[in-house]
């Protein structure tokens, strides 16, 4: 059995899944449940300043469904914590000391201003927590206050924030990213260069989930109106799997540990984060959609896989994928890969025939001999993968290299020699070899 | 000789309760929950294998795509447009061997996409709130007569309608709508649906339905080529073939057709009287409805008897697994023999068969009777002798059916003919909407280039 313990800045937790700073972590009665069912660490709900904020009574959620009704994307306009401080504390308290075991960070959002910080940090120290996560993440109502993603969209404040806190902290201080950015090295580097031990990522996307059909306003409304949103859920991975990618091929950001965040909802997704440079991972959505039960299988899933693969423990994990990862204009332009339709798992639907033909390549056929059969034409094929998104029979379509010999569709013979755009005739700003 | 049990038939054998259980919907309608998720396996197929095994060609996935986007008047058109009985035939066809026998998920998994009862999804709400798809066309002047009004008719009706087209449709029954009122088990089209889908095809427009009058009766052939520009026929079958035994007219040997209209038209299916012992003769759809019926009313024993296997039954396997879950036994290669009579039926003997070399059925010799106080012929239908003989002589005719091309067109110039009446059909609804359908366009077609030679 793979060995799930995992130490993230020095923080331990009996294995590597931890609750992000969302409902889930708003108070003891939700934690408690949380570790008795298994769960690693957890991120508390953000605190702030006193007075605590308000929310709003009405919708503060909605979800894109998939027919049957599975939630694939979730939205939220909630704000950090609207309970006192006083209470918050005293509950982080006495749940570290009942799970001394288990990781317990705690997420903080201050203003501006250094004595905020100066105030604050000290104060939520005491509470024996493991950590801070400074939330500059939130894109809604936080973020009018100019705080969450106003702080985390502006590399410099978010250092000085970092700063601030690394000042009066004497714990780790991890920066939780905002992935409202178009490019997420700039405040990376800025935690880094703030001080951060670590970066978390990603907290919500701006969004709106629809309109509603009825009386055509957005959907959901406060009393007729609405405000985007924070979107999350495993729509959201994909964008999350790029930007921690990002972060762990970057020389400058490379060695940061990296906590992934982002649509996790079974292990193969925390496989996903861990092999592109996470050292461990958070959860919100999955938790708030399917209670606290699917730990099970993300830690036996996760174990389950270490051992197929002969890993003995998660870190032998961490950043196996990242060395792939690379710019476009270093692929191999010499490289070639057709589809290949294994016959006996076709179960004839057509679909593959269609998409090709409307929106590729008119490499399949749908008809040989009369008879309906689909079959891919070499000489046509682009090797785009787009049929074996679209075949609903798993592993039905794959793609093939071909190795040697003629390209059926160029004509031209299959080239051993690695070709890049940087190098490639075509490209009128080739390096000259 | 068996005793003479006429007491064993009665009304009432079953409580109101489970009668009211017995002929409930057969398969309830699904929910939009439900709905969704069956649409959701749908592969959206390119030239979808269940559109061509689909006899009307309704476009399956168009119309499952538009039940996942909410999209139900939608649906419902991109199924009516090519079977204006769309809503009938959701619950009637033997779908496990039309469409959803080609559906693609049979391959991994033996579960096709239930298409029949996403149909009924998408047409139900259609019909009850009579949402108006389809309009008339502009008015051509031409007139059109349709004899019989089963859903031959009323689908060639519809079609000419659209095509602006005027048509009076000739029905010999009181009710229109052919088998559909009379015929269809009971637990298929519960709720009156089959009126209220003949009211929906009807509010198109410029379809006049004359009931209680009958071709080869009140008037001829010739009358209506008079009168009209063309003529379509579609009289369906009228009478149940004999089993060519002695004694065939004694009391309790019944036609299973007259007995299931009686049913289907019946108040109170509670007062028919039905025996205690049944034995139906035959091995097709009409076979299995009468005894899964006449079991549904309370018979104790319901045996159907079948000179051939299993698998040369007109019923399908799912049709005869529903007949034996059902409490129905159906007993193979056996061919009756002899009535066993008294007063009334007491029983029939039946003679074990087997195929000889040309595989035709033959007997063995060895016998075997089984007592009935109630005996159905279901072996097959033919035209009505007074039918047949206002056609025969004017209209090429094969086996006692007409003839007709790939148009439905008969040997007679300006006369169309589909359904179970022609030669080469299948008996079932959705191929007589079909022969309207494609008559329909014929004959406008025929009508069109009329006006324009002269
Ligand atoms: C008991 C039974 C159960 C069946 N179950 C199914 C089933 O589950 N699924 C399925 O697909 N099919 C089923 N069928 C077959 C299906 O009902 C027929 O194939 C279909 O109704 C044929 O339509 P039609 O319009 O050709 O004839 P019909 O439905 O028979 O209609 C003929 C019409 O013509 C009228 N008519 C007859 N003679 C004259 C005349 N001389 N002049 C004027 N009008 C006349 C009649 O009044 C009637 O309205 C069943 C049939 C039977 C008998
Ligand atoms: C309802 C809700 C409230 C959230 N509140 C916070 C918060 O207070 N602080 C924070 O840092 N992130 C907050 N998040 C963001 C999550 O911690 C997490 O970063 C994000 O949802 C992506 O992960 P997921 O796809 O697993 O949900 C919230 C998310 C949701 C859905
Ligand atoms: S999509 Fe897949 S299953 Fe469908 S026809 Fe193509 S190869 Fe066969
Ligand atoms: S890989 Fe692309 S081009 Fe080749 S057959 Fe598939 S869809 Fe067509
Ligand atoms: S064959 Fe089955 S999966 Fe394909 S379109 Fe028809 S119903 Fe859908």
């Amino acid at each position: 059995m793979a060995d799930l313990t995992s130490e993230f800045l020095g923080i331990k937790s009996p294995n590597p899944f931890w609750l992000a700073s969302a409902p889930p972590t708003d108070k003891a009665y939700n934690v408690n449940r949380a570790f008795e069912a298994g769960w690693g660490g957890a991120v508390w709900k953000t605190l702030g300043e006193d007075p605590p904020i308000v929310n709003v009574n009405g919708p503060r959620y909605s979800a894109l469904h998939s027919n049957e009704r599975r939630v694939i994307g979730f939205n939220n306009i909630e704000l950090i914590t609207d309970r006192p401080l006083g209470v918050n504390l005293d509950e982080i308290r006495q749940i570290k000391k009942d799970w001394p075991d288990r990781a317990l960070v705690v997420s903080i959002m201050l203003p501006m201003e250094e004595k905020s910080w100066a105030k604050y940090v000290p104060m939520i120290e005491d509470t024996g927590a493991d950590g801070f996560e400074l939330n500059f993440g939130c894109p809604h109502g936080m973020s009018e206050r100019g705080m969450g993603a106003a702080v985390g969209q502006v590399p410099e404040y978010l250092q000085m924030a970092t700063e601030w806190c690394k000042k009066f902290a004497s714990i780790p201080v991890i920066v939780k990213l905002t992935p409202n950015v178009t490019n997420i090295l700039p405040p990376a580097g800025a935690a880094r260069d703030g001080g951060a031990d670590a970066v978390s990522l990603i907290n919500t996307l701006n969004s709106i989930m629809r309109v509603n059909y009825d009386t055509l306003t957005m959907y959901p409304t406060t009393d007729g109106m609405g405000s985007h949103g924070g979107y999350c859920g495993q729509a959201v991975k994909p964008i999350a799997l790029h930007m921690v990618a990002e972060i762990s091929r970057h020389k400058d950001t490379a060695d940061m540990p990296i906590s992934g965040i982002g649509g996790i909802s079974d292990w193969r997704d925390a496989v996903d984060f861990l092999a592109l440079g996470a050292s461990n991972v958070q959860v919100c959505t999955a938790a708030m959609v399917y209670g606290f039960k699917i730990i099970d299988d993300l830690t036996d899933g996760l174990s389950n896989f270490l051992d197929e693969k002969g890993m003995s423990s998660v870190e032998e994990l961490v950043g196996k994928a990242v060395p792939s990862v690379t710019d476009w204009q270093y692929l191999n332009l010499n490289y070639v890969e057709k589809a290949v339709i294994d016959q006996e798992l076709c179960i004839k639907c057509g679909r593959c025939h269609i998409v090709c033909e409307d929106a590729s390549h008119q490499a399949i056929t749908s008809q040989v001999n009369g008879e309906r059969y689909f079959e891919v034409i070499d000489e046509e094929c682009i090797g785009c993968n787009l049929c074996v998104s679209v075949c609903p029979v798993d592993s039905c379509i794959t793609m093939q290299r071909v190795t040697d010999g003629i390209d059926a569709r160029t004509g031209q013979p299959i080239s051993k020699e690695v070709l890049n755009w940087t190098a490639h005739p075509n490209n009128p700003m080739r390096k000259q070899s | 000789m068996p005793k003479d049990n006429n007491a064993a038939v009665c009304s009432r054998r079953l409580s109101d309760e489970e009668i009211a259980r017995n002929f409930s919907d057969m398969h309830p309608p699904l929910g939009r929950a439900e709905a969704l998720v069956e649409a959701d396996r749908c592969y959206f197929c390119f030239d979808a294998p269940c559109t061509t095994a689909c006899p009307t060609g309704i476009d399956i996935p168009g119309f499952i795509q538009k039940i996942r986007s909410d999209n139900i008047a939608g649906s419902a058109h991109t199924i009516l447009r090519e079977n204006i009985m769309g809503g009938m035939c959701a619950r009637v066809c033997p779908t496990e061997v039309l469409c959803e026998e080609a559906c693609v998920r049979h391959t991994h998994e033996d579960k096709p996409v239930n298409i029949g009862l996403l149909q009924r999804y998408a047409t139900d709400p259609v019909i009850d709130k009579n949402i108006t798809l389809f309009e008339r066309g502009p008015e051509s002047g031409k007139r059109v007569a349709i004899v019989g009004g089963g859903p031959a008719g009323l689908s060639c009706a519809h079609r000419l309608a659209m095509f602006g087209h005027t048509s009076v449709v000739f029905n010999r029954d009181e009710k229109p709508g052919g088998l559909n009122e009379y015929g269809i088990a009971a637990y298929k089209t519960v709720n009156d649906f089959a009126q209220r889908e003949v009211e929906y095809i009807l509010a198109i427009g410029g379809i006049e339905v004359r009931n209680n009058v009958s071709l080869g009766e009140d008037f001829k052939l010739s009358d209506l080529q008079g009168e009209f520009d063309a003529v379509f026929v579609g009289f369906g079958l009228g009478s149940v073939n004999d089993l060519g035994l002695a004694n065939e007219d004694v009391e309790g040997v019944l036609n299973a057709v007259d007995y299931i209209a009686e049913l289907r038209q019946a108040k109170d299916k509670g007062n028919l009287p039905v025996g205690e012992r049944i034995v139906v003769i035959g091995g097709g759809m009409t076979a299995i409805d009468i005894a899964v019926q006449t079991k549904g009313l309370g018979a104790e024993h319901v045996d159907i008897v079948y000179r051939r296997g299993p698998e040369h039954m007109g019923a399908s396997r799912y049709e005869q697994e529903f007949a034996q879950t059902s409490g129905v036994k159906i007993r193979h290669w056996a061919r009756p023999s002899k009535l066993l009579t008294g007063e009334r039926i007491a029983g029939v003997e039946f003679e074990r068969t087997t195929l000889d070399k040309d595989g035709k059925v033959t007997g063995t010799g060895e016998y075997y009777s089984l007592n009935a106080d109630m005996v159905f012929k279901a072996i097959g239908q033919s035209v009505s002798e007074e039918t047949l003989g206002a056609v025969t002589g004017t209209l090429d005719m094969q086996s006692g059916k007409i003839v007709t091309d790939d148009h439905r067109k008969t040997s007679l110039p300006g006369v169309w003919a589909g359904g179970d009446c022609v030669y080469d059909s299948d008996d079932l609804t959705v191929t007589a909407v079909q022969d309207g359908k494609i008559a329909a366009i014929a004959i406008d077609k025929y009508l069109r280039e009329e006006s324009n030679n002269g």
